[in-house]
């Protein structure tokens, strides 16, 4: 046990608006932690050192799975991720792609709101701190230096986010509160394309939970890893859509994750895919359109290349998901 | 007991099993003495430079911190080698990589240990540094050990047996392959660690996870300059070994160095970061081989060259380095066989031995080649090994002596069990077969320092109520040589191995065992456990047959008596009979010990290599390969072991099961990769082992060619079945997918690249073109052993 | 440094401990309870080799905090016999050569366990699945799933 976290307060407030008193507090500097199993890694290896945790742990209401009058699914941000797993009330694939998460231990702790708000990963930050001391801190790191792609000024460290993209794909919704207030924010908006300023949302916001509409057609999500546990995905692809009964495409949701500091929505793909019936070669011309655009980097396993060849064979799988028989 | 042995052969549970499924085994970091201090190392964060001044005192000024040491504290080098003394504990003038421990420190506890690492401060020198094998030939970087600037050379080697020219010119067919075998890492679960005290009369303890206690005592007695016998070695279970603790590292001088600066105890224990720069794990190897065959299969001669990245320090690399050469002849006929082979220094973290030392790489890649041969030469994988396997009681062009060899029937048990021929060649697109086979050592044949004293010495001593306690200083790093020694032992006294006590890996208390390496414990060990247990049976039997006024030969042991055969109630109980004994011949304490024999070849290197006994297997691995993905599944491993005989059976098929597991790891997913000196993710997250869900059935089958000279004919089992897998593996894929991939990992990327380059009308090979053009030299010829019979 | 007296409950039994909010499970049972049964190999959540049960439930001691399972229910490997008889989990390990350097064993045990409270009679996928983040670098897990069967079998 030689990692060990730096010190700081931990606060389990009983409310959210308790949480959110502590949060806006100019005297500390807190951080939410839901489960922890992100975070405290981070902690460990000092990418992080806030004086506070506040904990949503004994916030009661945020916790477990319901449906509301309208049918949509409201999924509290500190359900574990084991939980939402084994729901039946969720859309499958929001329940798969929660199952696909880190390993059981990890989901047995890991929150929903914890895994939406995942700190953007790279082989560059995530990283012991002698490590990161040796290789010259980047740009996320407090450095000079993307070590990514140092000729550029930004940061491409990645949003490693499994629900992520189901919930964007399935037209899902967040709810933030903070003592200014309530807002509801589409998934797709809570990401900022940049690896340090990823999150849209303000410091003393917190996800409280997360809607998914009961509209949102069928879904699938597909991951790419090297093993089939514990491992972060190296790309998920999400997809969701709308058919009519003779099988044209009405609506069409393609998320792309893992690859950039945002989920991307393939929105091209997406259009040249409405009003069409979803043949293999439609597939296969889609996949492609959807893969142009992206620029996966070469700061996780397996590197650049390997990753941008695999997407238009993972929105391509995503996308016979959603035409297949068997649903 | 229809195989007539007591306890030989059968599934038992290891003689510990039931504290560590309780959680009652102590590790090494479960020890703790009152007043114990937590010991930290700091690291370099340099791959290359030099030290031009470290300033420690904001670090003894911390409350707290007890002692702070750095490099001339502890100024006297060491290594495993005798001939390559050249780590300092702590980096003295210079580091060598990143990870290199330059500064320690020993405080009341963990939060002040690491704040005063953070205190102390290192002003670097950065030299260029040399991050690979074509750096480490070039002419113009800094030597890494030395001054000045040259190529980075530790050690090369050119070797000829027999007349290779010869040998190509008669051949029908000629292969020239390059291959490269990535690096990799043991990643035992449990990381180093050392509780050292010293105490008020002097006298220093150790209990490390070492697996060579007699080398670590052997090493602080130099280090520290203190006599052998105020120090005690005491090696705690092993939470996994696999060659990545068998040699002294930096954190044991330098706990030992602080507990006696300080007067109190002190406890370091590795990060996992730290444990993945401490490494010694497997090395990079760039290889070509060119071979030449027979029409009808048979090797004609071979030629083989091992370009081996080392690392900063030595470690076991002139050993390593030989190792690549030396066990290709003891599965196939070679008659001509010429071995060039260079280790450079680099500014990595030191490689070294890792289960199958030395042997997987060059394993791989004749493997593989022999696969493309019987493809070009119109045969099955099967028929090309057996028209060149190796016949028992054999010598080989390399002066390896060869008695026990169940090659063939490892071969034929696989194939067969697998449905090999039918299948091969035959499977749908994506679905392959693959076959391999491997041979190791059971034991170096030499220790690691000269002397002529025994290599393993066992003692038994009976109480007078019964009881026998067995004393050796063999390491269990959970492969179970407390297990094999009870067993043996119980096995000739007519006990149950759990009735045993059992003392091991103690310098104080346990006579020498070299350590567990090179796979010597059951053949070394063993040896010497029955030569005690037969002692002390013998001392029982002739006090029994004295007061039984029977013949001593007609004297059976078995389920806790001594009776004459034929009439299992007649004499005395265990107890009983060793009260006879002890009355007729005083204590009953005997001992017993092993020396390989004499098997070095008239050749500067001939140490490397030689065993009293080789085993065999032979791997059948069936693969799923997704072409979309490149991602390959293993769905299931036969694989045939001979062992010799099977002391106990459970013990040897998890050996094989987990050689099988640690082999499909190094084919497919583990690399101990680096971006220049940078680690690129020294963590369980970037370097991935396999889980329970990349780990398929396997057929375990176990093959007993009863070795003439081994412990009731037993021979390894701890690292030969790792060695046949990756090459199985990188076959099978083959099958499957039409593409070579000639480098491990077999990584998906890797994969699609070679499934693209066959879809443009490409070779589908994905690896190395060339080696790096290096002057060996001239050969030392060497004439093939007297009575050598070429094929 | 913030420090609080906890009731932690471990192994039936209620301890109290004086701790700071900082320090995690793993890091109190072995050094403040002597609870060294408990194992680590990475710090990180990354093998596993932590895993206790906190209400039944396997999780990773290395990533949780002492202060956030106050009042939950917490078992070791320590708790895992009864009365001294062992678990039937631990008696399969140990007659199956689940165990090879043991230092996965607990962890292992304890997950299997949860998944044996929770399934009946699980089949080798539902072992494969339950024990997919227990990292073991010995045995190659084949053993580890036959012990599992075996116990489930010895539980009816």
């Amino acid at each position: 046990m030689t990692m060990r976290l730096p010190n700081f307060e931990f606060v389990a407030p009983a409310s959210v608006d308790e949480a959110a008193r502590l949060l806006s507090d100019p005297g500390r500097s807190s951080l939410i932690v839901g489960g922890g199993t992100d975070l405290f890694p981070k902690m460990k290896r000092r990418q992080a050192v806030p004086t506070t945790l506040v904990s949503l742990s004994g916030v009661d209401e945020m916790r477990g799975v319901r449906v509301d009058a309208a049918g949509n699914c409201v999924i509290g941000a500190s359900t574990l991720l084991a939980d939402l797993a084994t729901s039946e009330v969720v859309p499958s694939a929001v329940a798969t792609a929660a199952a696909s998460i880190a390993s059981p231990q990890i989901r047995n702790t890991a929150t929903v709101g914890g895994n939406l708000c995942l700190d953007t990963r790279c082989n560059y930050i995530d990283m012991p701190e002698t490590w990161r001391e040796a290789s010259g801190h980047c740009l996320k790191d407090g450095g000079e230096t993307c070590w990514v792609a140092p000729q550029g000024d930004r940061c491409w460290a990645i949003n490693s986010s499994d629900l992520a993209p189901v919930a964007i794909a399935l037209g899902g919704s967040v709810r933030l509160m903070s003592t200014r207030g309530e807002r509801l924010v589409p998934v797709g908006d809570l990401y900022g394309d940049d690896g340090i300023d990823c999150h849209t949302m303000a410091a003393d916001e917190i996800l409280v939970e997360l809607l998914i509409p009961s509209d949102g057609g069928r879904a699938t999500y597909r991951k790419l890893r090297r093993r089939g546990s514990i491992d972060f995905p190296l790309l998920g692809v999400a997809a969701a859509g709308r058919f009519d009964p003779d099988g044209i495409c009405l609506e069409v949701r393609i998320v792309i994750g893992a690859v950039t500091p945002a989920p991307v929505r393939a929105t091209e793909a997406e259009e040249f895919l409405i009003g069409q019936r979803l043949t293999e070669e439609v597939i296969v011309q889609a996949a492609d359109i959807a893969s142009g655009p992206v620029r996966p980097q070469d700061n996780t396993d397996t590197g650049s290349r390997y990753r941008k060849w695999m997407i238009p064979v993972f929105v391509g799988r995503a996308l016979r998901d959603l035409v297949a028989d068997d649903g | 007991m229809g195989t007539g042995h007591n306890v030989l052969g059968r599934a038992l549970p290891r003689v510990d099993s039931m504290e560590q499924v309780t959680g009652a085994t102590r590790f090494a970091d479960d020890l703790t003495l009152p007043g114990t201090l937590v010991g930290r190392q700091l690291l370099s964060t340099h791959p290359h430079a030099l030290i031009v001044g470290i300033d420690t005192s904001r670090a003894e000024a911390l409350d707290g911190v007890r002692a702070v040491i750095t490099g001339s504290d502890l100024p006297i080098t060491y290594g495993i080698l005798p001939v390559s003394q050249d780590e300092n504990a702590l980096a003295v003038d210079r580091v060598r990589y990143v990870g290199d421990p330059v500064a320690a420190v020993a405080a009341d506890n963990a939060e002040i240990a690491e704040r005063a690492l953070s205190l102390i401060e290192v002003d670097y020198e950065p030299l260029a540094e040399v991050v690979d094998l074509e750096q480490g030939l070039s002419e113009d970087r800094p030597l890494i050990h030395g001054e000045g600037s040259g190529r980075n050379v530790h050690r090369s080697v050119a070797l000829e047996f027999g007349d290779v020219d010869e040998g190509f010119g008669v051949a029908d067919h000629i292969r020239e392959d390059v291959f490269h075998y990535s690096g990799n890492t043991h990643a035992a679960l449990e990381t180093h660690c050392v509780l050292a005290s010293y105490d008020a009369s002097g006298k220093l303890t150790l209990w490390s996870s070492t697996q060579v206690p007699h080398y670590l005592h052997r090493s602080l007695e130099r280090v520290l300059e203190l006599p052998a016998g105020r120090i005690r070695v005491v090696a705690t279970p092993n939470g996994g070994g696999f060659g990545g603790k068998t040699e002294p590292f930096s954190h044991e001088f330098v706990a030992a160095k602080l507990s006696i600066l300080t007067g109190r105890p002190v406890r370091i224990n590795l990060s996992r970061e730290e444990v993945f720069y401490a490494h010694r794990g497997r090395h990079p190897v760039l290889m070509w081989v060119r071979t030449g065959f027979a029409s009808d299969g048979r090797i004609t001669a071979m030629h083989f060259r091992s370009f081996l990245d080392g690392g900063a320090y030595s470690s076991y690399g002139i050993v390593s380095l030989y190792y690549t050469g030396a066990l290709q002849t003891t599965t196939y006929q070679i008659p001509n066989y010429r071995f060039e082979g260079v280790r450079v220094f680099t500014n990595k973290p030191a490689c070294g031995p890792k289960r199958g030392h030395g042997t997987p790489q060059p394993r791989f890649a004749v493997e593989c080649q022999l696969d493309r041969a019987a493809e070009d030469l119109d045969m099955d994988p099967v028929g090309i090994r057996l028209v060149n396997a190796v016949e028992p009681d054999s010598s080989t062009v390399n002066h390896l002596r060869i008695t026990s060899c169940g090659l063939r029937d490892c071969i034929a048990k696989v194939a067969g069990a697998s449905d090999f021929t039918a299948r091969h060649g035959r499977l749908p697109h994506g679905q392959g077969l693959g076959l391999a086979v491997g041979a190791y050592m059971s034991g170096a044949g030499l220790p690691i320092y000269w002397n002529d004293m025994p290599q393993s010495e066992v003692q038994v001593k009976v109480d007078r109520g019964g009881g026998v306690t067995v004393y050796s200083m063999a390491t269990d790093v959970g492969q179970g040589s407390t297990t094999m020694l009870a067993t043996v032992v119980a096995e000739m006294l007519g006990l149950q191995p759990s009735d045993l006590a059992m003392v091991t890996a103690d310098t104080d208390l346990t006579p020498v065992d070299l350590g567990s390496y090179s796979s010597r414990v059951t053949f070394m060990a063993g040896n010497a456990a029955v030569e005690a247990a037969g002692k002390v049976r013998d001392r029982v039997v002739r006090a029994v047959a004295e007061k039984l006024e029977a013949n001593p030969s007609d004297l059976v042991l078995a389920d806790g008596r001594v009776s004459v055969a034929g009439d299992p109630a007649a004499g005395p109980d265990w107890s009983e009979a060793v009260r006879m004994a002890i009355a007729t011949e005083g204590p009953l304490i005997e001992s017993g010990s092993y020396r390989a024999p004499e098997l070095a070849g008239p050749y500067k290197g001939s140490g490397v290599g030689i065993s009293p006994a080789y085993s065999y297997s032979a791997c059948v691995a069936q693969v799923r390969c997704d072409a979309d993905t490149g991602m390959v599944v293993v769905e299931r491993v036969w694989l045939a072991h001979d062992v010799g005989r099977a002391i106990n059976s459970l013990l040897v098929e998890g050996q094989i099961e987990g050689g099988v597991y640690m082999g499909l790891g190094e084919a497919l997913l583990e690399e101990q990769a680096f971006r220049g000196g940078l680690h690129r993710g020294p963590s369980l997250l970037d370097y991935k082992i396999p889980t329970i869900l990349e780990m398929p059935p396997v057929e375990s089958i176990i093959v007993e060619s009863v070795d003439p000279e081994g412990p009731f004919g037993a021979k390894e089992v701890g690292q030969g079945p790792l060695l046949p897998v990756v090459p199985a593996v990188a076959n099978a894929v083959h099958d499957a997918l039409g593409v070579y991939i000639d480098e491990v990992p077999i990584t998906p990327d890797r994969v699609v690249a070679a499934l693209r380059d066959l879809a443009r009308g490409g070779s589908g090979r994905f690896g190395p073109e060339s080696v790096p053009d290096f002057d060996f030299g001239t050969p030392v010829r060497v004439e093939p052993p007297e009575g050598f019979v070429a094929p | 440094m913030t420090e609080q007296v906890l009731s932690l409950q471990v192994n039936g039994v209620e301890h109290r401990i004086l701790t700071a909010d900082h320090r995690t499970l793993l890091e109190v049972l072995r050094e403040d309870m002597a609870m060294v049964g408990t194992k680590h190999g990475c710090d990180l959540g990354e093998c596993g080799a932590c895993t206790v049960l906190l209400d039944g439930r396997p999780v990773l001691a290395c990533l949780v905090l002492a202060v956030q399972v106050a009042g939950r229910t917490i078992t070791t490997i320590e708790g895992m016999a009864e009365d001294g008889i062992p678990h039937p989990l631990q008696t399969a390990f140990s007659e199956k050569g689940a165990a090879q350097c043991g230092y996965c064993t607990p962890a292992m045990l304890l997950t299997a366990r949860a998944l044996l409270d929770e399934v009946q009679a699980p089949g080798p996928d539902d072992i494969r699945q339950a024990l997919a983040g227990n990292l073991c670098r010995c045995t190659g897990y084949n053993k580890i799933i036959e012990a599992v069967e075996a116990a489930a079998g010895a539980q009816d």
